[in-house]
């Protein structure tokens, strides 16, 4: 019987300061074991349980895409223990990593289709690790149009900043990036996510949609005004988890374990839930 | 077979030099479930364990893996434990509960190898419930005081002696071990009247529960249900059923311990996001979570209601909130 409790040694490569408050850093593990780099297979969507020894485990999604091979990205928010902790960590410092959990976004059902994927705050990983998956020359034949449209608060908050211009370059990939208040310096849009989408106004098959409740409470009506059905919006949703195995029964709603049946539903699927999320 | 009551302290110390043995026994005068050298130490004369048999396969406190980080890299040993167990006089409500938590802690993607490995390596002795306590309900939820389900072999108390029955093949092996003599007719008569006859209160009605409570989530019946609840958690913890856990990390700087710890769904806490939002932020919505739980959400998911009628949650809450009456008043309603 494997045993799903045991975390398996990656190593810190990189400890980088995401954002201008410094408050969100993204790290680069490494495989120390070639067999786990074999092993640990996962889609854009999945998330993992990051482990500080000595500290505990916290899960995260996973931020880089799975045609990165070799490393795994994690871009974490300091809140708790164990993103202190890790916050804290120097490069070359061994942790854990117990995954990868959960479901993912449906790409293979998604083929063939044109995507909107809507991000706001550091709820970015995943959607990052989808849009790398797209945007790889092996896959991106597959995917219609995809717009991106991306919000936060001021442009230090943005992720990925280096990669956000790159995509900006790029023809294959409308990218929209807003934040909520004019700065000097900045050419992006100015608004919430649902105002700059409501402008925006995608007609693609499908959406993809990660962000702050607020923000996709806002955001709904606004994808079901484009035209979108609830089969056709696809959300990523966040509980307290400890397992992440489906077992400690503290993430569900309704009948549903965020952890195992999640984190992505559609919101066809969502509506039949209890609002408790 | 036959089991004459002056002869269960020998068969228990012959048992006990060849397995772990876990067996009520009387500690600071409450009953609880606990591995015994000698036969003697085993209460089987008594209504039942203050905390559910769940903690055998599923203890309070466990420590899942222990480990080192250091100059030679990260070492971890996992603490599964294998030994051969009987659980001899275990009532037929935990034994039940056991089936219950058996769709938990195994998937269609991953096992709970601490709990399994014990499950797969445990016998139950199930004893009958001749005196059902008057907070027991297990007529009323497909359990019952002579419910065999779960256990390995059955003992029925008829008094000088327990009537006993292989169930299982594993069980019928360990008797034809045994050398019990049969049952004579009298005695096998008088445990078929015990377990035709004796009945815990079997007057809530669950049928359609599920189905009931599928739309019911936004009634104003939740409103004051949780009024006179204090959030102990007491109910949870004291539920055969309920396995929620928390994992914790025990540790000074390079040595560590991964435990995890019954944690219940009746605390804030629980569910208590890092950003400070909280899904289920009232008692309302916390004990609606648990009634669900039981008589809804685990029925969809594993198509078994999450409750074997113990009782424990009527005896032990300290504000005198009764499930039968919550299960009572949802039925009358509308």
């Amino acid at each position: 019987m494997r045993n799903p409790y045991l975390p398996l040694p990656m190593k810190l490569v990189k400890n980088f300061t995401e954002t201008s408050d410094k408050l969100i850093h993204t790290f680069t593990l490494e495989y120390q074991n070639e067999q786990d780099a074999e092993n640990f297979k996962y889609e854009p969507g999945q998330f993992a349980e990051l482990m500080v020894y000595g500290k505990g485990e916290a899960p995260f999604g996973i931020a880089s895409s799975p045609t990165e091979k070799g490393i795994l990205k994690f871009s974490v928010a300091k809140v708790g223990v164990v993103s202190t902790a890790l916050h804290m960590l120097q490069e070359g410092t061994t942790v854990g990593v117990r995954g990868p959990l959960g479901n993912s976004y449906p790409l293979e059902q998604l083929k063939g289709k044109s995507l909107t994927i809507i991000g706001g705050g550091f709820a970015f990983t995943t959607l990052r690790s989808t849009i790398q998956y797209i945007l790889d020359p092996a896959n991106r034949g597959d995917y219609g149009d995809l717009t991106v449209i991306y919000g936060a608060r001021n442009p230090g908050l943005l992720l990925y900043k280096d990669e956000l211009a790159a995509w900006d370059a790029r023809s294959d990939i409308n990218l929209i990036t807003t934040i909520d208040r004019e700065v000097e310096g900045w050419n992006g849009r100015v608004g919430f996510i649902p105002t700059v989408t409501k402008e925006v106004a995608p007609k693609t098959d499908y959406a993809i949609i990660c962000g702050p409740p607020v923000m996709i409470k806002f955001t709904m009506p606004v994808l079901v005004e484009c035209g979108f059905t609830p089969e056709r919006i696809i959300m990523s949703l966040e509980n307290r988890m400890k397992c992440g195995i489906g077992m400690c029964g503290r993430c569900n709603v309704g009948s549903k374990y965020v952890c195992k049946d999640g984190p992505v539903f559609t919101k066809e699927q969502l509506d039949k839930l209890p609002n408790e999320y | 077979m036959i089991l004459n009551k002056s002869e269960v302290t020998n068969i228990l110390d012959k048992l006990a030099s060849e397995y772990r043995v876990i067996a009520p026994v009387e500690k600071n005068g409450m009953v609880e479930f606990a591995a015994i050298q000698k036969g003697e130490e085993a209460k089987l004369d008594y209504a039942n364990s203050k905390k559910p048999g769940k903690e055998i396969l599923f203890p309070q406190s466990e420590e899942l893996f222990n480990y080192t980080v250091d100059a030679e890299g990260l070492r971890m040993e996992d603490k599964v434990d294998s030994q051969a167990s009987i659980i001899f006089g275990m009532r037929p409500c935990d034994v039940k509960s056991w089936v219950l938590l058996d769709n938990v802690f195994k998937n269609d993607q991953y096992t709970d190898v601490y709990y399994l490995t014990r499950r797969a390596n445990s016998l139950v002795v199930g004893l009958g419930c001749n005196e059902p306590a008057s907070t027991c309900f297990c007529s009323s939820v497909a359990c019952g005081p002579f419910a065999k389900e779960g256990s390995d072999i059955f003992l029925t108390d008829i008094g000088e002696a327990y009537v006993v029955e292989g169930i299982s093949e594993k069980g019928k092996e360990l008797l034809a071990k045994l050398g019990l003599s049969e049952a004579g007719a009298e005695a096998t008569a008088a445990a078929a009247k015990l377990q035709a006859e004796v009945k815990a209160d079997g007057t809530i009605n669950i049928e359609g529960m599920a189905e009931k409570l599928s739309g019911m989530f936004e009634h104003p019946y939740w409103d004051s249900l949780h009024e006179k609840c204090i959030g102990c958690g007491a109910c949870t913890y004291l539920c055969p059923t309920c396995h929620c856990f928390d994992i914790a990390d025990e540790a000074t700087d390079c040595d560590g311990c991964r435990v995890r710890n019954w944690d219940a769904c009746m605390f804030p806490l629980f569910t208590l996001h890092g950003s400070g939002h909280n899904p289920r932020p009232t008692g309302k919505a916390r004990w609606r979570q648990r009634l669900m739980h039981k008589f809804n959400y685990f029925v969809e998911r594993y198509n078994a209601t999450a409750c074997v009628g113990c009782g424990r949650c009527i005896k032990n809450c300290p504000v005198n909130l009764d499930i039968r009456q919550a299960l009572a008043d949802i039925q009358a309603l509308d």
